[in-house]
């Protein structure tokens, strides 16, 4: 390992290309810690986002006028505004108003941190789009299936959860891999309430080594690989949610 | 008041159905008895699927009565399930569940609706295939199978929930000539059991086969009924003589 830092910091010393996340064992620690960073963030809203998408779906077929209102409303509100607007307003309008707590050095601080404020932020944001993409998936079921199993004497919610729902997912995969691929995109946005994920974290190393042409290309290309491996995956839930004869 | 089975288990009474301005039952009565087969015949659009839609209550009625082994169908409060356990339904497009295997599909309802035992439901989906004979077919999925094999795994998936009586919706209308048989065999093979079965059909020779009692409806009323032997021979109506004139 060492001869590789060596190796890199002679890199630097000969030709300017200075690539400080890998010799400097502080930036090392910094660029690690904003991956982790990332990766969980990405994580966290996929799944909540996901869940948003389908509860949502649900609740849009509700027989209740309202609840079927407050999710268009919710749809409409999130869709079109930008979420850079919606990230600063739930952590500087929602969160200044909610109680402080006393930290553990006696101090104020927010319920809620930025960490927090970006996972739901961006979770309702990829959310309001994945109930689209799941209603889109929904419509293409036959009314006739539900039908045979109405007839069956399902309830409302196992025709959901056990018909219409595993059969709206596949028709609606390609559009989901969009929006998540999207959504991890999104997630640099947190840098901006200064959430310490990787760019916030590259923005540190590029501010103390001004070495900015080769963080950009360093984010680019983790970037590329990091959505490149949810892609992969994305693509392989496909290919086994794939029925014999079903789809085509 | 209690149910017996000296009084008709479907009894259907001055029915009438209207889809918004358009009244397709003009008020239809028939009874049917515990074991019986009836057939109802009749030119498209005379509202034949409708009515027996209207018994499952997958279409609501604006008049009259239907009345279940005593279950009042025009009900607001009518309870669904209860219903729906005693009436199975077989469609014209089959209407599987695309997703799941054939064995699969004959286990939902009674896992998901009736909540009975695993390994006793798969029991009975294994003899059910038996009884419909496809047996091979338990882990294919409907994509995989034919017209003809797609309906007898739909007959199986009713018959699984135990239902005292069957509806049977045109089951043979999308299917290739030389599969027809396969499928009224089957239905023969549960006439022969004893079910009660009410067929809306086009095929005049096994109408005349298997039904005890035949009902030609034309434009929304039954316009004559009998036992099929005086019905097919001598029918007094002028448009049900046409009608058999025509497809005879």
């Amino acid at each position: 390992m060492e001869a590789i830092y060596e190796w890199f910091r002679l890199l630097y010393d000969n030709t300017g290309i200075n690539l400080p996340f890998i010799y400097d064992s502080y930036d090392r620690g910094r660029m690690i810690s904003g991956f982790f960073m990332t990766v969980k963030l990405s994580v966290l809203c996929l799944v909540l986002s996901v869940i948003i998408g389908m509860a949502g779906a649900w609740l849009q077929n509700s027989p209740l006028k309202w609840t079927r209102r407050i999710v268009n409303g919710y749809i409409q509100l999130f869709r079109n505004t930008p979420p850079l607007v919606q990230l600063y307003f739930f952590y500087f309008a929602i969160g200044t108003m909610l109680p402080k707590v006393t930290n553990d050095w006696g101090g104020q601080e927010p319920i809620l941190g930025g960490f927090a404020w970006a996972v739901i932020s961006l979770s309702f944001f990829a959310g309001a789009y994945n109930v689209e993409i799941f209603r889109s998936g929904l419509e293409a079921v036959p009314d006739s299936t539900v039908e045979a199993a109405e007839a069956l004497g399902f309830s409302r919610f196992h025709i959901y959860k056990d018909i219409t729902l595993p059969l709206a997912i596949r028709v609606a995969l390609p559009a989901l891999n969009n929006n998540l691929v999207n959504l991890v995109k999104t997630t640099t946005l947190a840098y901006a309430i200064a959430v310490p994920e990787m760019l916030y974290e590259a923005n540190q190393i590029w501010s103390d080594n001004v070495n900015v042409t080769e963080m950009m290309v360093f984010m680019l290309l983790v970037y590329f690989v990091l959505v490149g491996v949810l892609v992969w995956g994305m693509n392989r839930w496909e290919r086994a949610l794939k029925i014999p004869g079903f789809g085509a | 008041m209690t149910w017996t089975d000296d009084q008709p288990m479907v009894s259907v009474k001055d029915v009438r159905k209207s889809f918004g301005a358009l009244e397709v039952l003009k008020g239809v009565s028939l009874d049917v008895m515990k074991g019986e087969v009836i057939c109802i015949i009749g030119p498209s659009g005379s509202g034949k699927s409708t009515l027996i839609r209207c018994i499952n209550a997958l279409n609501d009625i604006q008049g009259g009565s239907i009345l279940v082994e005593g279950q009042e169908v025009n009900d607001p409060d009518l309870d669904k399930l209860e219903l729906r356990k005693k009436v199975g339904m077989v469609f014209q497009q089959y209407n599987l569940f695309p997703h799941k295997t054939a064995l699969e599909n004959i286990m939902m309802a009674p896992l998901l609706v009736l909540k009975d035992d695993k390994a006793a439901v798969e029991k009975l989906a294994r003899r059910l295939i038996k009884k419909v004979r496809l047996e091979g077919k338990e882990d294919s999925y409907p994509g995989e199978l034919s017209g003809g094999q797609q309906q007898r795994v739909a007959i199986a998936r009713s018959l699984a929930m135990n239902p005292d009586v069957m509806l049977f919706d045109e089951v043979t209308a999308a299917l290739d000539p030389e599969t027809v048989n396969e499928v009224l065999t089957t239905i023969k093979d549960l006439a022969k059991d004893g079910m009660t079965c009410i067929l809306v059909t086009h095929e005049m020779g096994f109408a005349r086969e298997v039904a005890d009692h035949i009902y030609f409806t034309d434009r929304g009323v039954i316009v004559e009924h009998g036992a099929p032997d005086v019905f097919f021979d001598a029918a007094k109506d002028p448009r049900t003589v046409e009608f058999l004139g025509q497809i005879l």
